[in-house]
Parts: structure tokens; C-alpha cells; sequence
């Protein structure tokens, strides 16, 4: 995955529709966005303005009902959905607002599940789950279970599960959302450390400033509008 | 392989819910293995009935008897390579409720004419000389403690004696094993000359024949002839192959095999229900999880594996643990206690049955909750 251009994800003219009954809600309307190989993106707006939407398009989660979107110059809007899932695995990191960690798994599982795509053994799975864990600080967590987690734990959890197959860019939406300041905090140094230290490409969708001031650029998502300064 | 330990984690979130599921297929297998051993017990006989054999009664019924002369007869019709004559001697051993078989036979061609049942040497040399000498099953003789030079009093409810007396006394002079598995192992055989000499009634008559033919292909063909050779005759005949024979003697009974299909198909019914309900409930309440897994890159198909997969553990536990239950009840044997069931085992051909049925259970009951997951869409199923 390289760009001669260093841009590694190119959204054009993208919108999507979706259906409330006989209505069609036009989200993003022909959004334009290109992110630069080693960014770290906020993604900042009003509720229901389709910043989470934008994140699933990039995602290869959802599908766009018009434009394109190109991650490491691959088209992934015209990919089958084998096709794109075998990608997402590859290539996204995903971190979400409620952690989504199976309860029944310990850390260490939780944080195996997508190497559970590759062909690594056992024996290399859990030695890639352990620098995953190691890079979040919970090496010694690895066999508590989600319930025995603090709300901070579990997200470094869903970090370190995102991280693990070295994928190409980190999507992470509202990541400190449901947490303290204290532990938004922390998350928010291990996003800009990964950024930083091991140059991962990062897109985050908050809502809060506070969290954004860490992106190294931040964009304001309203009526299917991206710009640099929210609209008065 | 590598799947295992996530689809046991998840049997293993509602402890109870699955236990109760696992605990209701074993039932349902359970019932199916043991009564598939009683349908074996119903049709004793059919399977392991010699394609090459037929068995000649008298056609108004089995109770009617046939003359001994009818041998030589059939043996001069072409096809017959030999015949030999049972009867029906219906004695009791000490008290009624202890029931088996009892026939005279002429020792030498009945031992040809059914090798299945298996002598020792010494014991058959010891048939043929001594005149008051029996054989019986390895499973009557272990079930009355017998061992060979006993003798046993059998109580005639048929067959008065010529002094008047009714007690029949028999030399034990052999024990046959069986040669395969379905062998009736419970007859009790004793010299027909012996027989024949001391009953006051009946003299000359038996009760049925068994005739073996040269081809197999022929049998309706030779039953033809033979039923012809004695048409219009004092005693007409009825040949027929001996499965068909042992099957409608079955048949008098009930058909057990339809009752049986019929008790299995309404467990194995009610348990689709159960455990699709189960899954169901599981993929209803795992919605968030599953969008999860499509966006960590499981594809659409290996979703639908894993929900199959994991219906399938559960019919796996619970039809093993019924099959494996039905296996050791059915090894103590024949649960009746007149011993009416002689050959009482799992066959291994309903173990198989057994086997494709638990992943066609584990199939069916998944199918549903398993396109669910299928037609899951991940930002959907991430939004609930």
C-alpha cells in the first residue's frame, strides 16, 4: 500500500443514502477528503452529520450510494464483499466508543480474534498478542476478561486489538467517548504515541475538542460539508 | 481448530440455556439409541436370515403341522439343496416367566443347515451320541447358570410323554456361540428321534421346515414349486424366504419399526425446535457481537460457518452423550424380564445413523439463525 503522492485515502463525491420509510436522507451529500500517509485526523461535528459514516466508508464497513473512496490507491467501493472483508483484516484498525470486546473472551483472546484470519500458529499468534498488549501497558491484564476491566483497560484492549495485524491506518470512532478525563487522557497518549513513534495513519471522530487539539489536523463535518473551521 | 475455543467461550455465556439444550438432545438421542436396539430386538433374525433359506409352514397357520414325509419331497424339487424340520415344544423351565425356545431337531443337518450357530468339536460329537442330549445359546445358558453335563427338566405344556408324565429331562451336551453378532444365542435344540419316540401325540408331524436352495435369485421361483408340490393336499403349504418370514412373525407383535420411527421423528421434531430456538436467542443477543467480527474481517460466509459450526457443538454434546448413554444401557442386555428381547444390542449401522444425524440436527437447527447472521450488514449490526 503506497501512494506516489503520499495521500493514503481519497474520498470523492461521496454520499449516502439512507432510507427512513418512504424518505431518503442524503448523509454526505458529495464529501471530498484526502488524508496524507501518517496523519492523524480529527473528525469533528454535529450528531447525525455523518462522521461515523465517513469512518465506515474509509472502513470498507459500508458501501458509498455514490462516489469513490480510495485507501492505498485501491478502489474499495468496486470490492466484493469477500474481497472486502479479506482487506478490512489486512488493512483497518478499528476502535470503537464501547470498546465492542466479546465478554466471553479474556484480553489476550479478545486481541487474537483477527489474527484468527491469518495463517499464523498458535504459538505466533500469542507471541504478536503480547506486543500488542505490551504496547498498551497491559501485558499483565491479558487474562482478565472485559467485566474485570476498568472502561480505560477495555479500550486499550479494543486498541490493542486494532493494532495487532500492523494494519494500515487506525479508524477510531469517539474512542474516549464513554470515559473519565483521566483515562481519556491516557488513550489519547497512546494514539498520538502510535502516531508519532510507529507513524500510524489515524482517523478519529469525537466530539470533543479536548481530544481533537491532539490530532495533528482536525476537520469539521456538517450538512455533507467538510471544512477546516466549524460553521458559526 | 483454531475456532474452538471462541465457540465454546460462547456455548458457555448462558451456562444454564445450553445445558438444558445439550440435556434435551441427550434425551432425544438417548431414545433414539436405545430404541433403535429394541427395533433390532423386533426384527431379530431378518437381517441375519440366509438369503439362501426358506422357511415351509403349513398355510392355514404355524400351529398346523406339517408331515415328516414333506422332506424327502422337497429335497427331490428341483433347486431344494436340503431341508430340515423344527417344532415347537413350548416347555417350561422351573416357572413360565422363564421363556425360551425350545425345538428337536436332527442334529447333524440343522448344525448345516444353520452354521451360525457355532459348537465346539467335542460337543457336537457329544449331540450326535448322546439321545436325551440338548445344546442351547450362550445366552440361556448364562442367564440359568447352566454348564455342560447339567441336566435340565423342562416342563411340557404341549408334548405329554407316553407314560403320561410331562416333564422332559435333557442332557446340557453343548453351548453355541454366535457367529455374528445378531445370532440368536437363546434356542435350546434337543434330538428329534428322541422327541419323536417317547411324545404320545403327534407322531410323524413337525412344525415347519427350513429349506436351503442352490440360487438365492430363485427363491420365489422354488417357494412356487414347493407351495405347488403340496397343493390340494390334507396339509398345503406356504414357503417363503426366511427374512420375509421372520419379519411377519414380528408383525404379529405390532410394527415396532414404524412406532419407533415415529417416537424418534417426534423427539428428534421437538428438539429441532429446541435447539434452533436456542440459537436463535444466541444470534438475537449477539447481533453487536457478530458486526464486530464482519469488521474485523470475517467474512459474510465465515460468520454463517461459525453460528453452523457452533449449532453443530451442540447437537455434538448432547447427541454423543445420548448415543454414548444408549451404547451402555443397551450393554446390560435385553431389559426384559421374561427375556422376550434375545438379541438386544446397538447395531452399528443405527450408530451411524445416529452420527449424521446429530450434524443434520446441529444443521437444521442453526440454518436459520446461521442466514440471519449471514445477511448481517456490519454498519447495522454495529449501530445496535
Amino acid at each position: 500500500m503506497s501512494e506516489s503522492n503520499n495521500v493514503l485515502v481519497r474520498v470523492h463525491d461521496v454520499d449516502k443514502v439512507f432510507r427512513r420509510g418512504s424518505e431518503e436522507v442524503h448523509v454526505l451529500g458529495g464529501a471530498h477528503l484526502e488524508m496524507p500517509d501518517g496523519e492523524f485526523l480529527a473528525l469533528m461535528g454535529p450528531s447525525g452529520s455523518g462522521k461515523s459514516t465517513l469512518l465506515n466508508l474509509i472502513g470498507g464497513l459500508d458501501r458509498p450510494s455514490e462516489g469513490t473512496v480510495e485507501v492505498g490507491g485501491l478502489r474499495i467501493d468496486r470490492l466484493s464483499d469477500r474481497k472486502l472483508a479479506g482487506w478490512r483484516a489486512r488493512h483497518i484498525g478499528l476502535v470503537f466508543q464501547f470498546y465492542n470486546l466479546l465478554p466471553v473472551l479474556t484480553a489476550e483472546r479478545n486481541v487474537e480474534l483477527p489474527l484468527l484470519l491469518t495463517h499464523l500458529s498458535r504459538a505466533e499468534r500469542r507471541k504478536h498478542v503480547a506486543a500488542a498488549l505490551g504496547v498498551v501497558g497491559l501485558k499483565d491484564r491479558s487474562q482478565h476478561y472485559p467485566r474485570q476491566l476498568s472502561g480505560g483497560e477495555q479500550q486499550r484492549v479494543g486498541i490493542a486489538r486494532a493494532i495487532v495485524t500492523d494494519p494500515t491506518i487506525l479508524l477510531c470512532d469517539e474512542p474516549t467517548g464513554d470515559l473519565d478525563r483521566t483515562s481519556s487522557d491516557e488513550i489519547l497518549n497512546l494514539l498520538s504515541a502510535l502516531n508519532e513513534e510507529q507513524g500510524k495513519t489515524i482517523m478519529m471522530v469525537t466530539h470533543d475538542p479536548h481530544a481533537a487539539a491532539r490530532a495533528s489536523r482536525t476537520l469539521y463535518l456538517d450538512k455533507g460539508k467538510l471544512a477546516t473551521e466549524p460553521e458559526e | 481448530m483454531k475456532y474452538l475455543h471462541l465457540l465454546w467461550r460462547n456455548l458457555t455465556r448462558k451456562k444454564l440455556r445450553t445445558v438444558l439444550t445439550v440435556l434435551a438432545i441427550l434425551v432425544a438421542f438417548l431414545l433414539f439409541g436405545y430404541l433403535s436396539a429394541v427395533r433390532q430386538a423386533f426384527n431379530m433374525g431378518i437381517e441375519v436370515a440366509g438369503a439362501d433359506r426358506l422357511i415351509v409352514r403349513h398355510k392355514v397357520s404355524i400351529i398346523q403341522f406339517l408331515p415328516i414325509s414333506y422332506e424327502r419331497r422337497m429335497e427331490q424339487i428341483e433347486g431344494v439343496a436340503d431341508a430340515v424340520h423344527q417344532t415347537w415344544f413350548g416347555g417350561v423351565y422351573q416357572e413360565p416367566k422363564n421363556f425360551f425356545a425350545q425345538m428337536p431337531v436332527e442334529p447333524v443337518e440343522f448344525l448345516e443347515m444353520y452354521p451360525e450357530y457355532v459348537l465346539e468339536p467335542p460337543e457336537y460329537e457329544a449331540f450326535l451320541n448322546t439321545r436325551t442330549g440338548a445344546i442351547t445359546g450362550v445366552t440361556t445358558a448364562e442367564r440359568f447358570g447352566w454348564k455342560v453335563g447339567d441336566r435340565i427338566p423342562i416342563e411340557a405344556t404341549i408334548w405329554s410323554k407316553k407314560d403320561g408324565t410331562r416333564t422332559w429331562e435333557f442332557d446340557l451336551v453343548g453351548i453355541y456361540e454366535g457367529a455374528e453378532k445378531g445370532t440368536d444365542t437363546t434356542g435350546f435344540f434337543f434330538r428329534y428321534d428322541y422327541f419323536d419316540e417317547a411324545r404320545a401325540w403327534g407322531e410323524g408331524n413337525v412344525g415347519w421346515y427350513t429349506v436351503r436352495i442352490d440360487d438365492p435369485d430363485r427363491a420365489a421361483e422354488i417357494a412356487e414349486a414347493i407351495d405347488r408340490e403340496f397343493a390340494n393336499s390334507p396339509a398345503e403349504t406356504k414357503a417363503e424366504p426366511e427374512g420375509a418370514f421372520m419379519q411377519g412373525f414380528a408383525k404379529q407383535i405390532g410394527d415396532v419399526a414404524a412406532i419407533v420411527t415415529a417416537i424418534v421423528t417426534m423427539a428428534f421434531f421437538t428438539m429441532l425446535l429446541v435447539t434452533g430456538n436456542t440459537m436463535a436467542q444466541s444470534v438475537r443477543e449477539r447481533i453487536g457481537e457478530l458486526g464486530v467480527l464482519k469488521a474485523l474481517g470475517f467474512t459474510h460466509r465465515g460468520v454463517l460457518g461459525l453460528v453452523l459450526a457452533e449449532s453443530c457443538l451442540i447437537a455434538v454434546l448432547g447427541g454423543a452423550l445420548g448415543l454414548a448413554l444408549a451404547a451402555w444401557l443397551v450393554s446390560f442386555g435385553d431389559p426384559t424380564p421374561t427375556a422376550s428381547l434375545p438379541i438386544f444390542y446397538f447395531p452399528a449401522r443405527d450408530v451411524v445413523i445416529g452420527v449424521v444425524l446429530i450434524f443434520l440436527l446441529g444443521l437444521a437447527a442453526g440454518f436459520f439463525p446461521a442466514l440471519r447472521a449471514l445477511r448481517l450488514q456490519t454498519a447495522d449490526a454495529l449501530r445496535r
